[in-house]
């Protein structure tokens, strides 16, 4: 059982806070990614759990044990390193084995667990091979191999795809997935890119300057964003945010522009409080051409600045009350710039932020 | 067309014209070299003819047999007993400095430390001092000690002369390892110890060998500072040994060339033998790119 416990983890470099004390409780093969902009200290946190970096308060446990003055050797963990870190002059078999070898198992056993290891990442051709003679993904599943074939009881993983182009990293996103189906450990995952993080986490942690914004499923952080922030980190295109006051019952907008309450908002809001109106580019569409045609809804007339045809959908970008806008339109209607349209807003999937804290007003 | 004709052939004039160059200057370098060879190999009248003789008419190992006193009036020179005192001075050395430069080389490229720019500059600066501007003080010294003409002696000043060296290049080294190996070491189970042996020094290692053959190098032809330190058989070595030559008013250059070629060859042979590593450079296929 290797449950992963944070528990006031604190980093200083020097007199430099870096991580302000996060607690974070990851399950036993939980699938965790940790995601965050540049510089919020998530490479720093994942480091902490491998013994990499010293911990400067707080406590770490892995397991039952208190892993804050093991060395990584002591914590049965493995890791696959953003630039892979293959030992260059060692062929591809004694990259996956070298660990194995250092832990004095018998040769047979490590050829058994190399060759096991290499077929499920499709690496056998390649055994003989130094790492030069490998391609980038070729790389980065050897890392991986490495890191799978000593059955530690954490992966973790430091942006492993970033060096990857768009279309392998897609793969390579996919074979993680289904590698961590196949063996069941627990996982945390840094990446700086949402979708890398949407799309493998069981718990995402969104993280900004040294704190947890916000934890929870992908699809929850992505239906209840907790602040602006995380609204705008999390989905892409990014959600839009307009200022806006609770005034006779309704959203104004800085033109004076009316949208209705939220329904489910409306307790949360009193007349004259400054807010941020927060709407997906998805949830406003021209007429008739949204995901939802019923629900709550608010019509805006706007005219579209740019468009950028998707195939099935466009990207719009128009503006209301002063502030650019982003929309989609679903369907392969081909729209001008210039065009007026009638727009709808599907309120039941709006929000409402405070404006000075930033925070969701759910969340008072 | 005729336009990319004329600019390759242009090219391959300009070419030829470096290559010439190159072959001028080596040949204008390695003269002297050359003299100094053929000339171990035939008699001193042939080496004073005017105008001079290139190739030897008579060529001849006599002076080789002379500087080893072999069935001639010569007076032998302690040959053997130079060339163990260098080989045993050299490598001793060189081994020494080359454990400090490891340690030191390690130390700069990986840890943070109180100090650590005044040291790395200090010793370049000391780098810079020419060995034999201190002559006087480490002769005052060496003579308080007692270890004027002793082995120990010039082994304590090439040791000194060759560690601001490999320290630099051996850092340089390190430097370019991705910490990130070592750090992969030790997530796979190694100490940083295990880590440092069984993967950054591997990596280092064709930078280490460098380091050896250029500290090795430094303390064989080492001259100024040895003939000073030196004075018998007990620790003269063969650059200083090859004064023998001079008496009051003649110079044996047919020995003294002689004794040049033996002291040449073994740089010559480990230069290379190492040569390989030496060029090599490093692959670090691991790390991306
Ligand atoms: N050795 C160090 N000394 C001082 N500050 C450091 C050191 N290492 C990292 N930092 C700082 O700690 C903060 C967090 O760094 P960290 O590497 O964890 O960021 P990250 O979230 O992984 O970012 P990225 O996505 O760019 O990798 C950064 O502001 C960085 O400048
Ligand atoms: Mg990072």
């Amino acid at each position: 059982m290797a449950e992963i416990t944070l528990d006031k983890v604190v980093k200083k470099y020097g007199g430099l806070d870096v991580v302000h004390g996060i607690d974070l409780q990851i399950a036993h093969e939980e699938f965790v990614v940790l995601v965050g902009p540049s510089g919020c200290g998530k490479s720093t946190t994942l480091r902490m759990i491998a013994g990499l970096e010293d911990i400067s308060g707080g406590l770490v446990k892995i397991g039952d044990r208190v892993v804050n003055d093991l060395p990584p050797r002591k914590r049965n963990i493995s890791m696959v390193f953003q630039n892979y870190a293959l030992y260059p002059h060692m062929n591809v078999r004694e990259n996956l084995g070298f660990g194995l070898k250092i832990a004095g198992e018998a040769t047979a056993s490590i050829v058994k667990r190399v060759d096991e290891a290499a077929e499920i990442l499709g690496l056998t051709p390649l055994l003989d091979r130094t790492p030069a003679e490998l391609s980038g993904g070729q790389r980065q599943r050897v890392a991986m191999g490495r890191a799978i074939v000593r059955r530690p009881d954490v992966f973790l993983f430091d942006e492993p795809l970033s060096n990857l182009d768009a279309k392998l990293r897609g793969q390579m996103r996919a074979e993680i997935k289904k590698l961590h189906q196949k063996v069941r450990t627990t996982v945390v995952y840094v990446t700086h890119d949402q979708v890398e993080a949407m799309t493998l986490a069981d718990r995402i942690v969104v993280m900004r300057d040294g704190r947890i914004e916000q934890v929870g499923s992908p699809m929850d952080v992505f239906n209840h964003p907790r602040t602006t922030f995380v609204a705008t980190f999390i989905g892409s295109p990014p959600m839009n945010l307009l200022p806006a006051t609770i005034s006779g019952g309704a959203v104004r907008l800085a033109d004076g522009t009316a949208v209705p309450i939220p329904d489910r908002l409306s307790d949360r809001v009193h007349e004259g409080r400054r807010v941020t109106l927060g709407i997906r580019p998805d949830d406003i569409s021209p007429v008739g051409h949204g995901l939802s045609q019923d629900g709550p809804g608010a019509e805006v007339e706007m005219e579209v600045e740019l468009a950028e045809p998707l195939g099935m959908e466009s990207l719009i970008y128009t503006r209301l009350a002063g502030q650019e806008v982003q929309a989609k339109l679903y369907g392969p209607r081909l729209v001008q710039p210039g065009e007026r349209l009638s727009f709808r807003m599907a309120l039941d999937r709006a929000h409402l932020f405070d404006a000075e804290t930033g925070r969701s007003v759910r969340e008072d | 067309m005729t336009a990319t004709v004329e600019s390759q052939r242009s090219k391959a004039l300009k070419r030829a014209g470096l290559t010439a160059l190159t072959f001028l200057l080596m040949v204008v370098m390695c003269v002297p070299g050359l003299w100094v060879v053929l000339s171990a190999f035939r008699p001193n009248a042939e080496i004073l003819a005017k105008p001079p003789v290139w190739i030897p008419q008579n060529p001849t190992f006599d002076n080789f047999r002379k500087i080893f006193g072999l069935g001639t009036d010569q007076v032998a020179i302690p040959v053997g007993s130079y060339f163990m005192n260098s080989l045993i001075i050299a490598l001793t050395s060189t081994a020494i400095a080359l454990m400090i430069g490891m340690a030191g080389g390690y130390a700069f490229a990986r840890y943070r430390f109180r100090g650590k720019g005044g040291i790395f500059l200090g010793l370049m600066l000391f780098r810079a001092v020419p060995g034999i501007a201190l002559s006087l003080p480490v002769f005052i010294i060496w003579s308080k000690m007692g270890i004027i003409d002793t082995k120990l002696g010039l082994i304590i000043v090439y040791v000194s002369l060759n560690v601001p060296f490999t320290i630099w290049l051996i850092d340089g080294f390190f430097r370019q390892i991705p910490l990130s190996l070592s750090e992969a070491a030790q997530v796979d189970g190694c100490t940083r110890w295990q880590a440092y042996w069984k993967i950054e020094f591997p990596l280092a290692r064709s930078g280490i060998a460098a380091a050896g053959v250029f500290a090795f190098l430094t303390s064989w032809n080492e001259f100024a500072l040895a003939s000073q330190l030196t004075r018998s058989t007990t620790s003269k070595t063969l650059p200083v040994g090859l004064l023998d030559f001079t008496a009051q008013f003649t110079i044996d250059w047919a020995g003294m060339c002689a004794m040049a070629v033996i002291i040449i060859v073994p740089a010559l042979i480990l230069t290379f033998l190492v040569q390989k590593h030496l060029i090599a450079g490093l692959t670090f296929g691991g790390v991306k790119g």
